[in-house]
């Protein structure tokens, strides 16, 4: 098959400019502005309700303060921004829904469970990227409260989580890419396809999505000709430690040793022993404030010169669950560089 | 490159088994053992007040059933009783407590989406197949001990 130049491989793209990160922020929730990157969130919520009436009301009331937040930051104004790729866990994405209706910017809303601010990035890249838009905006959320309410128990019920379990970060992460301004350029992205090796415990979701991250992985290393030293870190998004390890050993089953460089944006994101959260943090909030607040002022200074992305999701949902399917994991790849 | 195909789905639970990390069974037994304890022990010290100021045994029983409900619906609105139960596990779910954390929990959750809806649907949505089952179970035993009856078997 003949493809063009950007095509790499089966799946990947290699943007010729490659659309730059013009303006980002965090929004994080109490326990998380508690956390070991507590210090570089943009804002900080201490109040769970942010406010409002509903957990579900305070997942938007955050999409809203960070949209808001990322175009101040970009220097641009609402109206500039052409369109809007978001999504959060919620069914039918209500949060993201009811959080974005006074930007009047047409929006397109995705699910890709926890993986979904890669999803965004890689097709707001390319519509950037392909001049059908001056500046748009990629943004998820997932708030702890809503998440438990709609995939498990609700709060106040009395249970023991696994070791396994992650606890679903408070909060948004929002970016505007544009074509001029800003230090950290989307080079290339790798989309991810659903992996399944049968695992049904929604409580070990790292042990779920771990492979996908490995396939996504593998397939971005194969279509751009790279080994895993070409990458300053391989950021994975929500996989905690069970998961962590799954990976490594996938890895090198694979061949590649990436043990040094990777990191999870989970694991970074607790103090697993003090806050007691497990295995580490997940949900789309939880990718997408990591890379916001940690990922990419160490790519705008230049510390980090080249980093993979990697977002990660189980998809589930209640009712799959219920039903005995299995939890399918999924894992888009974004390159960034410093530029 | 495919993970997919090195590995079946049987394999791979064994291996995921494998490298996940499991709390201690002992040691949760202890927790559980001291946390189900201390609820026990205030409840016999509750049922001795009541019936040491002249309350009818029976009815002493009654009233202390009902201040361990009473309390833990209280623990869960005060969002205690989640705490309590990660620490002591079932020790601190199987007194009644945790029946009445799991009817208190979903009330509180889902207040929002009304009293109809909300609350009347879904009060129940964890307590259900307890109430539901533990209903069944009786009825099935009560046709039983019935038919015995019938056939002049007796038992107990």
């Amino acid at each position: 098959m003949k493809g063009n130049v950007f095509q790499r491989g089966k799946a990947s793209i290699g943007f010729e400019e490659g659309p730059l990160i013009i303006g980002c922020a965090s929004v994080a929730g109490k326990k998380e502005g508690e956390g070991p990157l507590g210090e570089l969130f943009d804002v900080i919520e201490p109040d769970p309700m942010v406010g409002r009436e509903t957990w579900e009301q305070a997942e938007s009331a955050l999409q809203k303060e960070a949209a808001d937040l990322a175009i101040e930051r970009a220097g641009l104004v609402r109206s500039e921004v052409r369109y809007l790729f978001a999504g959060d866990l919620l069914s039918q994405l209500i949060a993201t829904s009811f959080g974005t209706v006074d930007l009047e910017v047409p929006v397109f809303g995705l699910y890709g469970a926890c993986s979904t601010i890669g999803e965004a990035l890689c097709l707001g890249a390319m519509t950037v990227e392909a001049g059908y838009a001056d500046y748009v905006m990629a943004m998820s959320s997932s708030h702890f409260a809503s998440a438990e309410k709609q995939f498990r128990f609700p709060l106040e019920y009395g249970n023991q989580r696994p070791f396994s379990a992650t606890w679903t970060v408070t909060g948004c992460g929002s970016f505007i890419l544009g074509k001029k301004g800003g230090h950290v350029r989307i080079s290339g992205i790798t989309p991810g396809k659903i992996v399944d090796m049968g695992l049904k415990d929604s409580m070990n979701m790292g042990a779920c999505m771990a492979p996908a991250a490995c396939d996504t992985i593998c397939r971005n290393l194969k279509d751009f000709g790279r080994e895993p030293g070409d990458y300053d870190r391989i950021i994975t998004g929500d996989l905690g430690q069970v998961g962590r390890r799954i990976l490594l050993d996938f890895m090198r089953n694979n061949g590649y040793s990436i043990r040094e460089r990777h990191t999870d944006c989970g694991i970074e994101v607790f103090d697993s022993e003090a806050q007691d959260t497990h295995a580490g943090g997940s949900g789309c909030g939880c990718s997408a404030i990591v890379l916001a607040a940690y990922i990419l002022p160490k790519l705008a200074s230049g510390e980090w010169r080249r980093v993979l992305f990697v977002p990660t999701g189980a998809l589930l949902s209640s009712v799959s669950f219920n039903e005995g399917q299995s939890v399918p994991g999924i894992a888009h790849g974004v390159v960034l560089e410093h530029a | 490159m495919n993970v997919k195909k090195k590995m079946t789905p049987e394999e791979y639970a064994a291996y995921v088994k494998n490298v996940t990390p499991v709390h201690s069974v002992p040691l949760n037994m202890v927790k559980a053992f001291f946390t189900g304890g201390f609820i026990c022990a205030a409840a016999q010290a509750f049922l001795y007040i009541l019936t040491e100021n002249g309350v009818e045994r029976e009815a002493a029983a009654s009233w202390t059933t009902l201040f361990l409900i009473v309390t833990a619906v209280l623990l869960t609105g005060l969002n205690l009783f989640s705490k309590i139960v990660s620490f002591g596990g079932a020790g601190a779910l199987v007194p009644i407590t945790g029946f009445a954390n799991s009817v208190a929990a979903p009330a509180i959750e889902y207040k929002k989406e009304g009293q109809v809806f909300g609350i009347g649907c879904k009060i129940f949505t964890i307590a259900g197949p307890v109430i539901l089952y533990g209903t069944f179970t009786s009825w099935v035993l009560g046709i039983l001990y019935c038919l015995f009856q019938w056939t002049n078997i007796y038992w107990a």
